[in-house]
């Protein structure tokens, strides 16, 4: 071995063990709001992996979505159920429990490994495919041919099930709010770091998120990053409190919501005049119409995400 | 060994971790957080799988790597959704368990 494939192997021995360690404490601290903070360095480590993995893509949506967006949703959480009774040692599960637990668990971990030690070589692969038909998309990056063309389905239904679980997130308002603003009342008070943060970062990272969405047809991103990204700058003013979150019933913010699924579902009923088959496009036009899904896409992920972590109206507007 | 068959194993290892912290945890919320581990290790899984499909100059296969982006996605929306209930038990029986607690006396509201 050269030095340079051991040191990259020392360095992937080292970050595999360090997220696992960190998962492990996760799991066993006592204190929940502990448990929620490892979870975010949990999050930015595997982004890590992902990124040694050659998945630039998946990295940002990892850093994004499963160490941001939802640590802040976690740690929002943790912070309201603080005030409330924590479960005593009696509802912990006995020790022969445990212990038979951490065994069938750790059986299932076994036979995963095995798996993976087992897996066919060479490996099957739909690389050269998506290659040979990515031209025909008009967009160079493989990952955003796959979101957006050869499993357009699934994106398109990805985007429905973000607006059913909001609507679950809503439903769980009490009859008196519905229609009302999300989450706590909250003052903005000038002095604050968290004040002085939301002025300075989202002017920047709304730039970033638009930029990740443009060259994202070509480059690592897309419109999953771009939207996290103005989600988590939305929440920032938010959670300052500089700007209030939008009354639940506001029809305009009901269009915002729906303006990515809709525009996706018009353009692949077009598909079947222009292009014969349900989210087709016609070649001479994909790339447009790819770029033009996306940005309504972003939008509605930026309003959807930001939403579900607000949780459920609370408050109704001042009138 | 490997960098795939290093990341394999550890994804292997983070999902019975997950799973045993997700069974074990008598709190709703430390069952959330488990279970979010869990759903790592299986991305990872995907992820050291695309990793071995790496052809034609691209890094890895791209079906499972964009499997993975519209999963977290879910993955977060699930989550969210859990949240929200979980807020919404706390407020009405004040206990951040699963037991069965007889509903407070006085709370016979049905919102």
């Amino acid at each position: 071995m050269t030095i340079a494939v051991t040191i990259a192997w020392a360095f992937d021995a080292l970050l595999a063990a360090t997220v696992l360690a960190v998962a492990l404490w996760t799991i066993v601290t006592r204190e929940t709001f502990a448990a929620v903070v490892g979870f975010v360095a949990f999050g930015l480590l595997v982004a890590l992996v992902w990124v040694r993995l050659a998945a630039p893509d998946v990295a940002m949506v990892e850093a994004a979505i499963g160490g941001g967006v939802t640590g802040v949703l976690l740690l929002g959480a943790a912070a309201r159920l603080r005030g409330v009774e924590a479960a005593t040692a009696a509802e912990w599960p006995g020790k022969t429990l445990r212990l038979v637990t951490g065994a069938l668990c750790a059986a299932v971990a076994a036979a995963l490994a095995a798996t993976m030690l087992l897996l066919p070589d060479p490996a099957p692969t739909l690389a050269p495919e998506a290659a040979a038909n990515l031209a025909s998309t008009g967009v160079g990056n493989p990952i955003t041919g796959v979101l957006m063309a050869f499993r357009g389905l699934d994106t398109l239904l990805e985007k429905v099930v973000l607006v059913l679980a909001l609507i679950g997130v809503w439903s769980l308002a009490q009859d008196s709010q519905w229609g009302g603003l999300p989450g706590p009342q909250r003052q903005a008070q000038p002095d604050q770091a968290l004040v002085f943060l939301a002025r300075l970062l989202p002017p920047v990272g709304i730039v970033i998120g638009v930029y990740l969405l443009w060259t994202g047809a070509d480059e690592p991103g897309g419109a999953f990053q771009g939207g996290a990204l103005l989600a988590a700058m939305w929440l920032l003013a938010m959670m300052a409190g500089l700007a209030a979150p939008p009354p639940v019933g506001s029809r305009r913010l009901r269009l915002v919501l729906v303006a990515g699924p809709a525009v996706f579902v018009a353009i692949g009923l077009a598909g079947f005049a222009l292009a014969d088959a349900f989210l087709a496009y016609p070649q001479a036009y994909a790339k447009p119409l790819i770029i033009v899904i996306e940005i309504a896409l972003m939008l509605s992920i930026a309003a959807t995400l930001a939403l579900l972590v607000a949780g459920p109206p609370e408050r109704m507007p001042p009138r | 060994m490997s960098e795939t068959t290093l990341f394999g194993l550890g994804a292997s290892a983070l999902v019975g971790l997950g799973l045993y912290g997700f069974v074990i945890h008598p709190e709703p919320l430390r069952k959330l957080l488990a279970f979010n581990l869990l759903v790592s290790g299986v991305f990872l899984l995907f992820g050291v799988i695309a990793r071995r499909g790496a052809a034609v100059g691209m890094g890895g296969d791209p079906i499972p790597q964009a499997l993975v982006i519209t999963g977290i996605v879910v993955a977060f929306a699930g989550s969210a959704l859990a949240v929200g209930l979980l807020l919404r038990l706390g407020q009405k029986t004040g206990r951040a368990t699963l037991r069965d607690v007889p509903s407070p006396p006085g709370d016979g509201t049905t919102s």
